[in-house]
């Protein structure tokens, strides 16, 4: 494993966007940041600028307007980052797929690493989707 | 000379977790316009839903928006059940119970979403932390009822999927009882705070004048001193059985608007108390075979104001047009009054005041790709919907037939 991935999995810092989710996946997200579940205890926190991060959360169909804000998101983020895929619309369009403003799934924009399902996945099955992928990036 | 300098927000920023993205202009200190754009949202559920057939289109609909994911079907299954001859002549009296105690309780889980949002949003961080764990023993309840914390999918037509169980009462009763003290606490925390009044009281003032202009709903028409409630005006489910109150404050500010929605976590608390203690026992569903040819409407008063769906049917499994008005449609560009005139650190919180959602409201334009011109403009969308009204009668003849 390369310096760059040891430290990044330490503490994992990350970034939201929201694809036209339908927010309870946004939500859940942030839910996880709360008493309950608080995944800062772990280092996970959520930052401002996709600048700063070293995860990028995607979720929701990606529209005509956001496919291109995404794109813009992920060459704006330092390397290596990592992309997780939360909720069925971002992992496979759900029930969206034939909608006239979905165009495509958010793994034929940028390369996903993770796909954490559930309409909206509990904040346990996106904390065990996390450490899912830590474990894997380590043992590259 | 001053500078106007124009500030862009958005549209991926930490304030909310939706995307939308607002451009403020500013004369020093001071908000001289905004301008909101939305559309990240927009996934065409209005067409989505002339695709799928009546028992799909709750599904369907509680995915426009998570926070209100119970109201959006209700209205749904209201506007429906309209074409049938009224929620209260076919749906079984336990099922209009559960369908209340449903929509109270995602009232009490929005409202406090809300309130921690609004701490945050005020550098008030505990009160986030604190809001959102007291809204988890919510979202058990939920998970008790139907099964998921959020996207409940117990509406149907004609009644609702889940019943609540007997053994299941007196935890929800037991959770609701601890949720008063919670929402003292609350009262007390944030009513009683000098910082946050200093912060509040007089800021992003909507006045009832401007309220009625910009033709505010909810929550953010209350707290201006308009006194409306679908609840209480067009009933539907229990609540003209039950006693509650329409909580008005006069005010209008950011703080009015904090209060109103405080007290109405009593309201709602106080109502699904009563729905526990009144509920009947029996069925919970009746079986509807066809929907007859007609149009029908529901209303009900979302957390965020009142949520109007109107549905079309031509006689087959599917709805030929579904209308849906949500309510931040009608609350989001009141922004252009309570926000001009303030200065650039309230602007947040005044933003985020009438509680936005996007996702119930986004609407989409068709722009050319290469020279970024609207190619529709109003005559054409006239134009197109006239059409759209031509075909619909000519083939609702050939039904008639
Ligand atoms: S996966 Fe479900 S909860 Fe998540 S954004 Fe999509 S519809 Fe909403």
């Amino acid at each position: 494993m390369s310096l760059k991935l040891k430290v990044l999995t330490k503490s994992l810092w990350v970034y939201h966007a929201g694809c036209s989710a339908c927010n309870n996946c946004d939500i859940e997200i942030l839910d996880a940041l709360t008493p309950r579940y608080d995944v800062e205890r772990f280092g996970i926190v959520v930052v401002g600028s996709i600048r700063h991060a070293d995860v990028l959360l995607v979720t929701g169909v990606p529209n005509y307007k956001t496919k291109e804000e995404l794109k813009g998101l992920y060459s704006q983020a330092p390397q290596p980052c990592l992309v997780i895929a939360i909720g069925n619309c971002a992992c496979g369009r759900a029930m969206f797929k034939d909608s006239y403003n979905s165009p495509c799934a958010v793994d034929e924009i940028i390369p996903v690493d993770c796909y954490i399902l559930g309409c909206p996945p509990k904040p346990e099955a996106i904390i065990a989707g996390v450490v899912k992928l830590i474990q894997k990036v380590g043992k590259k | 000379m001053s500078h106007k300098i124009v500030i862009p927000l958005g549209p991926h920023h930490p304030l909310q977790e939706e995307p939308a993205f607002f451009e403020l202009s500013v004369e020093g200190e001071k908000v001289t316009d905004i301008d909101i754009t939305v559309g990240y949202v927009h996934r065409g559920i209005e067409k989505l839903s002339e695709s799928k057939h009546f028992d799909q289109v709750p599904f369907l609909v509680e995915r426009i928006c998570g926070i209100c994911s119970s109201s959006h079907p209700y209205a749904f299954v209201l506007a429906v059940e309209d074409m049938l001859g009224g929620e209260k002549n076919i749906v079984p009296e336990r099922a209009l119970y559960i369908r209340t105690i449903i929509e109270e309780l995602q009232r009490i889980h929005s409202h406090l979403l809300w309130l921690g949002l609004a701490g945050h949003f005020l550098g008030y961080d505990t009160l986030w932390m604190w809001a959102w764990r007291y809204r988890e023993p919510v979202l058990d309840c939920f998970e008790m009822i139907t099964g998921n914390r959020q996207n409940y999918a117990i509406f149907k037509v004609g009644g609702v999927r889940h019943n609540i169980r007997d053994e299941d009462i007196p935890i929800i009763k037991k959770t609701i009882g601890d949720l008063t003290k919670v929402v003292d606490m609350f009262c007390g925390a944030i009513t009683d705070d000098p910082v946050i009044k200093a912060r509040l009281k007089g800021v992003g003032v909507l006045t009832k004048q401007e309220a009625i202009e910009w033709c505010v709903v909810g929550p953010t028409a209350r707290a201006s001193g308009i006194n409306i409630d679908v609840r209480r005006d067009d009933p539907y489910g229990i609540y003209d059985q039950i006693n509650w109150n329409v909580i008005v404050k006069e005010e209008g500010s950011v703080f009015a608007k904090i209060q109103v929605r405080i007290l109405e976590l009593y309201e709602s608390i106080n109502i699904i108390c009563q729905c526990l203690e009144k509920m009947p026992e029996g069925e919970i569903n009746t079986e509807i075979k066809d929907i007859p040819i007609g149009e029908g409407i529901g209303r009900i008063e979302a957390p965020r104001g009142e949520c109007l769906h109107y549905v079309r049917s031509d006689g087959t499994n599917r709805p030929i047009r579904h209308k849906i008005r949500a309510p931040s449609y009608m609350n989001v560009p009141s922004n252009k009054t309570t926000v001009v005139g303030e200065t650039i650190c309230d602007a947040a919180i005044i933003l985020a005041a009438v509680d936005p959602c996007y996702s119930c409201t986004d609407r989409t334009i068709v722009l050319d790709r290469i020279t970024d011109k609207k190619v529709l403009n109003g005559w054409d969308l006239i134009e197109l919907s006239r059409k759209k009204t031509k075909e619909l009668r000519r083939n609702f003849k050939s039904i008639l037939k």
